[in-house]
Parts: structure tokens; sequence; C-alpha cells
């Protein structure tokens, strides 16, 4: 049976994204204006020509380009090294027999429902014994292994990497990691690109840990954002263009990237 | 640094057998055997030992730094939740079950509990139900799918933190854009940040604006591997379009919907960002009278304003064990459903 869709799906699909798209634009609007505009009621329906005279007032009132920086460190470094241990592991459970291997896929699937953000209090205590209070290194701590990393490699290799092709890796005498290199990794490529991006995305927008460990000085953009924000007095302008200014790298991320992100999220769940 | 760990293991691999760089760490001690034993007998010897450990060796780094940094802090919460810890003077003296009554007998906490759980409902049942139904209108043979289904993830990339703030502008008490409209149409503007239902609904409404369209692409990522010749069947019977996807979607679909909801229970319990944007005075902690303050809040608030880490530990507990319970809760009440429907359809 096709199942062609008729206006109405369309039409209601449509309306949904405008109506999510509507908040975005209306975050540049306000960040595109005085600070006055936001008092008018009615508000205006095109941007402004303020938006830079604003941008320029973020950069004078928080250390934003630091911030950018920060978060691109924290981000790539947390999400390769994800990749890195996901791929490894995922393998391993994917296409390698050992004993114990079910009982301990078991446990890394439990371990993603483990709100491990509840443990911020012994994390801050072992960082500032180590000294690490902020630098961006404890802000990356946290996110070094997710278990979502290692199960969604795993259902990725279970059916993309044929058994025949390791066993003839092997037979040619390649070691097993040699076999991991040149039979797996090449063909995990793109799960590995998805799963990069997704943590990547996932680090940026994180806020409560680097909240605790990061000063205002050396912040990443949530923390600036949250500066930004809570001053004494309200400037939406000011707020709203910082605002537009920090989603910007994660949109043009995800206007290049976007079929990826979706192919990744469905792929997640479809065994899970 | 994470990279440690390899660089170690790898180099002792290295030194063990040039031609593999398998990071095992019993190749230190094959290497001092490999001057006395002929060549091959220990080269055979070696590819046993790849085989048999190389799974461990690959899974461990993972299993080591989780519990490094997931398990044992979360652990350990339950450890520092029993002292007397101060954030500048450190470990105090053993205080048994005292945080945890300080903790409830502070008036700000069940009223954080009770927001965190009100936010919780109002942001995860409409959640569900939208999810589902944008799901269905994806399921099926649209132009563009993919076009489509990067629209709808669109606000998933605003972060939480702006998530906050934008909405806290829209819902903004005297010059937003939510009351402004209201006005328009004649309705009276409404106290969102002041008044404590109204200010659950506008911090829910970000997190459903936020999730909706991530959950519906699980949701249609399963959906998609129902068999089509179900539908046909169902067509054939006369059911319409509703009809198919209440009685044979949906109820195919349960676990991944089960999934969908224990996680966003997971999640959604630990809101923080959001509620913390939304409140425009200095503190941000959740509203003047608290109507706002969600139980990871106060974990900061304890934590981090008051410097008493024994009392954020046992908040922190307290809200593991709402955590646990909600999501067993939903678990059991799910799968009474599932049972209640299965009866239904076959009478």
């Amino acid at each position: 049976m096709t199942r062609r869709p008729g206006f109405l799906v369309y039409g209601l699909l449509a309306a949904f994204i405008v109506g999510s798209a509507l908040p975005l634009y209306w975050s540049f609007l306000i960040g595109s204006h005085t600070k006055e505009v936001i008092t008018r009621d009615v508000p205006p329906l095109l941007p402004g020509g303020h938006f830079l005279s604003n941008a320029q007032r973020v950069f004078d009132s928080v250390p934003f380009w630091k911030a950018l920086g920060n978060s691109l460190m924290v981000s790539s470094v947390a999400a390769t090294s994800v990749v890195i241990f996901g791929t490894l592991a995922g393998y391993a459970f994917a296409k390698l027999r050992f004993r114990g291997s079910t009982a301990l896929l078991v446990f890394v699937v439990v371990t993603m429902a483990v709100p491990t953000q509840l443990g911020v209090v012994p994390l801050f205590i072992v960082m500032a014994e180590l000294g690490w209070t902020g630098s961006v290194w404890a802000a990356i701590v946290p996110s070094i292994v997710t278990a979502f990393g290692v199960f969604f490699m795993r259902q990725y290799l279970v059916d993309a990497v044929p058994d025949e092709l390791i066993e003839a890796a092997r037979v040619d005498g390649c070691s097993m990691f040699r076999t991991f290199l040149t039979v797996a990794v090449p063909v995990a490529r793109p799960a590995m690109a998805i799963l990069w991006l997704f943590t990547f995305m996932m680090v940026w927008t994180d806020f409560f840990w680097p909240l605790i460990v990061l000063p205002a000085d050396n912040p990443t953009v949530q923390v600036a954002l949250n500066q930004l924000q809570s001053g004494y007095f309200k400037d939406y302008a000011l707020v709203l263009a910082g605002t537009s200014l920090a989603t910007i790298p994660l949109l043009v991320l995800f206007v290049v990237t976007g079929k990826q992100f979706v192919a990744g999220i469905m792929q997640g769940a479809v065994k899970g | 640094m994470p990279h440690d760990v390899e660089v170690k293991t790898g180099d002792a691999a290295q030194a063990a057998s040039p031609g593999s760089s398998s990071p095992d760490p019993h190749d230190v001690r094959l290497s001092a055997r490999r001057t006395s034993g002929p060549r091959s007998a220990w080269r055979q010897r070696l590819s046993r030992w790849d085989v048999r450990f190389s799974p461990y060796v690959y899974i461990s780094p993972f299993f080591i730094l989780f519990l490094i940094v997931g398990m044992f802090p979360l652990v350990y919460t339950a450890v520092v939740s029993v002292y007397d810890w101060s954030l500048i003077g450190g470990k105090g003296e053993f205080v048994g079950l005292q945080n945890y009554r300080d903790v409830i007998e502070n008036p700000y906490f069940l009223k954080s509990a009770v927001n965190t759980i009100s936010i919780f409902l109002l942001s995860s049942v409409p959640q569900i139900l939208m999810s589902l139904a944008l799901a269905g209108l994806l399921d099926t043979a649209l132009r563009g799918a993919t076009i489509w289904r990067m629209g709808v993830l669109l606000p998933f990339v605003v972060a939480p933190v702006a998530v906050g703030i934008i909405f806290g502008s829209l819902f903004g008490d005297r010059y937003g854009l939510i009351n402004e409209a209201l006005g328009w149409v004649g309705l009276p503007s409404v106290a969102w940040h002041t008044d404590r239902l109204a200010s659950h609904l506008a911090i829910a409404t970000m997190v459903n604006w936020r999730w909706t369209g991530y959950n519906a692409l699980i949701l249609l990522a399963a959906m998609q591997s129902v068999p089509r010749d179900l539908y046909d069947a169902a067509a054939i019977d006369g059911a319409n379009r509703f009809r198919q996807f209440t009685s044979i979607t949906v109820p195919s679909i349960k676990p991944t919907v089960v999934f969908v909801v224990i996680t966003s229970t997971i999640g959604g319990l630990q809101i923080f960002a959001e509620p913390r944007m939304f409140d425009s005075t200095l503190a941000q902690n959740g509203g003047s009278d608290r109507q706002f303050s969600t139980m990871t809040m106060l974990i900061y608030d304890f934590g981090w304003h008051l410097r008493d880490l024994g009392r954020a530990s046992a908040t922190a507990w307290l809200l593991f064990l709402l955590i646990i319970v909600i999501a067993l809760g939903n678990y059991v009440l799910s799968r009474r459903f599932g049972t209640l429907t299965k009866a239904r359809r076959r009478r």
C-alpha cells in the first residue's frame, strides 16, 4: 500500500516547523534591534540593523571568543575520546567472542540510564584535589566516555562488518588489532562520524558541570551566556544577540551535517 | 588525561611484538620469554594470547574510565552525604543522616520536589502524544523526507541555556510576545514568572519545544519497521487511517515508546538550565518565592551558594531515588497499560 500524504500532512508539518523556527527568529529579531524595541506593543516583523553593534557589546561584556574556543576544545576532545573508546569496545561486543560479553553488554545498556550528572559533588572534590578546577580539562573529564557511544557502535558494527571479512584478515596473518584497524574501522567510519557529531553537540550544550568547575574569566559558551543573562539590568537586545551568536555555530554544523544527525538518531533507536 | 592509558599500554605491546600493536598487558611477560623458546612456538602462543585477551583490552578503557568518571562519583555521593562536608574546609565529622534531615526539613525541598514533578508531568505527557502524532505524519511517503526530518529536529540544536533565555523573553511578564499576543485577541496577560503553575507551563513548553522532534524521529524509526502488510489487512477490514494508527502503529512500537518515556523521565527530572535561565532575578534560583526551583537547582544552591557539599550530596541522592521510583513506576504502568490494550483487542 502506498501511503501518499495529502496537503493536510504537508500543511501540518510545515506549520510545526514554522512554529519550531519562530523562537529562533525572535532571538535574532530582538538581537538585531535596539533595546527599546521590546517595549513596543507590536514587535517589528523584520530584523533591524543593530546586530553587529549588539554583538560588539556582547564581546565587551563577556570573554566570548575565549568561550567559543573553550567550547570547541572541550566538545571536540570529548567527542574524539568517546568515538575512540566507543568504537574499540563496540567492536569487541559486536564481533569478538569472550566470556562475560553478554553480561557486560547488559551492564553497558543499563548504565545508559544512570543519571551520572548526580555525581557532581565527588567529581568536584576530586577535581579540586587535583587542582584542575578552573581549567577546561576539568570540563572535559565527565564526558570522555559514554555508555551510549559503546552501544551505538556495537549496534552499527554487528551488521556492518561481515564475519567472513574478519576471518579472512585473520587467516592472512593479521593480529587482532590490525584486523580491527584494517577491517572494522573503515566500515565503521560513517557511524564514527555520526557519534562524533552527536557527542560534540551534547557536550557543547552541557551547562551544569561547566558552570560548577569553570570561573567567569574562562567559561564555555553556555557559562558565558549565563553571565550575560544574570546582569543587574535586563537588556534583551544584548542577551538575545549573544544567544543568537552562541547558536550560530551549531546551526551551521546542523545545516551541513543534518542528514547524519537524523540518521544517527534513527539508527540509535531502532534496535534500542 | 584520557590518552595516558592508551599510550602506556600501546608502548608495552609494541615492545613485546613489533608486528602487533595490540595493547595487551600480558605481552610484557611474553617478551621476557621470547629469547628462550623457539620462535614459531612463541609466535603461536602470542597469537593465542592475542585472541584471548584482545576483547578485554578493547573494552577495558571504556569500563575503567566509566567507573572512574561516572560510577564512582555517583556512589561516593552517598559517602559525602553522611559527613559534614564544606566546599572550603573539606571533610568534617560523620553526621549520619543529619544532612538528609536538614534537607527534607528545608521548606524549599518539598517545593522543589513538587515543582520538578509538576514540570516533568507537564512536559512528558503532551510531548509523547505530540511526538507520536508528528512521527505518524512523517511516516508517510513524503517528498524530500530528509528535509522534513531535519526541519523537526531544528530546535534540538539550540542549547538548553539559550532555550531558557529565549523563552524567558517570549514569556516575559511585561513585554513578552506571548502576553502581547494574548492582548491582541483580548485575553488578559498571564504572570508567567510569578505564578507558580504558569511558570511550570512556560518551562514545560521549552522542554517540549526542544525534544518533541527528536523523540518523533526515534518513534519514526520504530514505525518504519512495522510490516506494511498489516496496514493493508486493516484497510481491507475497513479501518481508516486514524484507526490504523491507534490499533496497529502504536501497539507495535510500544517498546520504543517505553524507551522514550524512560529516557525522558531520567533527563526531565534533572532539569536545570531551562528554569535557571528563565529566572530573571539576580539569584537565579527559581523565582523570588522559588516557585519554579527544581531539585537539581537545589543541589547547586546547597553546594555552591551555601557551600555545603554534604547537603548537596544528600539532595542528589534523594533526587536519584526519586528518579528510580518514577522510572520504575513508568515501566510498571506501561506494562499494565500494554496488557490492558491487548486484552481489549482479543475481545
